[in-house]
């Protein structure tokens, strides 16, 4: 296990540089590259340009920069973000919290409606809830995040929910942009912006974990031992969630796991139409700014965390599932 | 539905039995199999019609998709006036229509990259499974390179420099086709490496070798047919996805450039005017909506036909 964790570790080393070099080689394309910003700016002439060239070190062969930028990198200078006029990691650490609210909630919401999901349509298949779950998977898979994202503002932001029970007139209206109002702030208003963003998240997600979950518990369903236990008298939610579900799980927790970088940069499309003030965000700006330190930093965390839990998700699978060896 | 299965002759009343060939069993069974997943057949209906409604787009409606309604005065016609069937978007250009010649980009387009996606994804597979060995190493650690990333940053990115390297103009059909399927053929490669690796373990592998046959002839005529049924599963769900992945890139403004339509671009000043018109933010959405589905269901039904583990 040890020796088989050192030889994992080992192997993503390369594989990150060559993530990286393909990452800085993709955007060296950029017109201007890292001075691409300046370019556009009519006040800075050819041969301030070309002074910055130098100073900034551009001049160089690629290679060159691009061993004095991997230099920088590991040891935590990520470099100049032109847009926000701050560095890298301050711009990034400033979005960082937003991103993971969004994420967090929506990936708990789903991760835990889609077990139960799951669990019961495996428990009673071709049941109505299992039709339910099966056909909601695919409308999920199919659905277009943005266009989502869309009907749900225009349901619950732009026109709102009224209707009249119990002698009151209710008026359900939600914010669609923006993780706060300007005024406010407080929890219940932080709950309010969260609806929206965290159901089109979720809407996606869930569409994912059920379906993982229903054929991995099912499997286990069928298992020797799950007969053992009803044979030996076992009430059935002991046996359902202490036998089963334990076993279930396995596959489950990796899954989970491989889909964990993705909280870091956010959703790139559900934050751009509700307006959510994080990484996904901050990437379409940079991108639409040219902002190369940024870009560069936030692709290259993004595969790191990618080949990181793809590792982890190995790792504890073993650590979960005796039965597997590693040599 | 029913209709269709019965119009097939069946395999018996075809060919007599003593000479029925394998094949030809085979397929029948495939496609019994698939008629009997009605979802699936209905997918493939509903992308037939799809399909027909594309090609013949100018058959079908009596406006230009990117003529001005002379009636449009600065607010969206809403559906039904002058002879609007679905209204016309913010610029009074009519929806239906953009509708039908915007499922001409969205289905080539994705229709294409999926085909290239698949030459590329089949080709370093193939190539990988076949030889193994150190050639194996090379190309799968390219494949984990190239999966690492993730795909719509990634995607976003290099239309963005194509954009600004010479004008957004630049992104047009041909360039996104060929960046999206530069960009997905990883998936496929995996799957025929898999199947290849097995497969040339087999005795009639070896049978093929024993009479001479060069390894070009080992990989198109005993190989490659084999490993043919995950791939136009793979193909299929894909085409999906690409559908997806095309409209996303449209609606944030690095794919289609306007006045081209596309679903995706079509959505992309929607959210604007959704107040005044809602339409122009239902309709494009909900055909990419129930094309991709249609894909799904019938991508679904093909796995359960063409894989012989499932009865």
């Amino acid at each position: 296990m040890l020796t088989y964790t050192i030889r994992r570790i080992l192997q993503a080393i390369p594989l990150l540089i060559l993530i990286s070099v393909i990452l800085f080689a993709i955007l060296h394309q950029m017109p201007g590259g890292p001075l691409a910003p300046y370019m556009q700016n009519p006040h800075i002439t050819a041969a301030d340009i070309a002074r910055l060239k130098h100073n900034f070190g551009l001049d160089r062969p690629v290679w060159v920069q691009y061993v004095s930028w991997l230099g920088k990198y590991v040891t935590g200078d990520w470099g100049w973000s032109t847009m926000n006029s701050t560095p890298v990691t301050e711009a990034i650490m400033e979005r960082l919290p937003a991103t993971l609210e969004l994420m967090g909630v929506s990936f708990t919401v789903s991760v835990l409606l889609g077990l139960v999901l799951g669990i019961v349509a495996a428990v009673k298949p071709y049941s109505p809830i299992d039709y339910f779950v099966t056909t909601f998977a695919f409308f999920g898979f199919s659905m277009p995040v943005f266009w989502f994202a869309l009907m749900l503002q225009m349901i619950f932001s732009v026109g709102g929910i009224h209707f009249q029970a119990f002698g009151y007139a209710f008026d359900f209206n939600l914010p669609s942009a923006g993780a706060t109002s300007t005024e406010g702030g407080d929890f219940i208003d932080r709950v309010r912006h969260l609806i929206l963003p965290v159901t089109t998240l979720a809407l996606i997600q869930l569409a994912t974990w059920s379906r993982f979950t229903r054929a991995s518990m099912q499997e286990v369903l069928h298992t020797e031992y799950m007969r053992t236990a009803a044979a030996k008298g076992l009430p059935f939610m002991r046996i359902l969630l202490k036998h089963g579900l334990k076993n279930a799980l396995m596959p489950v927790v990796t899954i989970t796991a491989l889909a964990l970088p993705g909280l870091f940069g956010g959703a790139i499309i559900t934050e751009t139409i509700f307006a959510w003030p994080g990484m996904g965000r901050l990437f379409i700006t940079a991108l639409q700014q040219q902002d190369f330190s940024l870009l560069m930093a936030f692709l290259v965390v993004s595969a790191f965390l990618v080949v990181l839990f793809n590792l982890l998700a190995d790792l504890t699978y073993g650590w979960l599932d005796p039965r597997v060896k590693y040599d | 539905m029913a209709g269709v299965t019965q119009t097939l002759p069946s395999p018996g009343a075809l060919l007599p039995a003593a000479i029925e060939d394998d094949f030809v069993a085979e397929r029948h069974q495939t496609w019994r199999k698939f008629s009997r997943h009605r979802l699936a057949l209905s997918g493939a209906v509903v992308l037939l019609l799809l399909i027909v409604g594309a090609a013949f787009a100018p058959w079908l409606t009596h406006f230009d998709p990117s003529a001005i309604d002379t009636h449009w005065s600065g607010t969206p016609l809403a559906p039904g006036q002058f002879g609007h069937i679905l209204g016309t978007d913010e610029i009074g250009r009519d929806l239906y229509t953009r509708l039908l010649f915007g499922a001409r980009i969205s289905l080539t387009l994705a229709i294409s990259a999926v085909v290239i996606e698949i030459i590329i994804g089949t080709l370093i597979g193939a190539i990988a499974g076949f030889y193994g060995g150190r050639i194996d190493g090379a190309l799968m650690r390219l494949t984990d390179t190239f999966l690492s990333i993730p795909l719509l940053p990634l995607l976003l990115v290099i239309t963005g420099i194509v954009a600004a390297s010479s004008s957004k103009a630049a992104l047009n059909f041909v360039s996104i086709v060929l960046i999206i399927a530069a960009l997905s053929w990883m998936n496929v490669a995996r799957l025929v490496r898999g199947a290849f690796l097995s497969l040339r373990e087999k005795e009639f592998c070896e049978a093929a070798r024993a009479i001479g046959s060069n390894d070009t002839r080992i990989v198109l005529r005993h190989l490659l047919p084999n490993a043919v049924a995950p791939i136009v599963v793979q193909a299929t769900l894909d085409v999906g996805n690409v559908i997806l992945l095309e409209s996303a890139l449209s609606y944030l403004g690095f794919g289609i450039q306007p006045p081209t339509a596309s679903w995706g671009s079509m959505l992309a000043n929607a959210q604007e005017n959704i107040s005044i018109a809602p339409w122009a933010a239902i309709y494009p959405g909900l055909c990419i909506f129930i094309t991709v589905l249609a894909v799904n269901y019938m991508g679904d039904g093909l796995r359960d036909a063409l894989d012989p583990n499932v009865h």
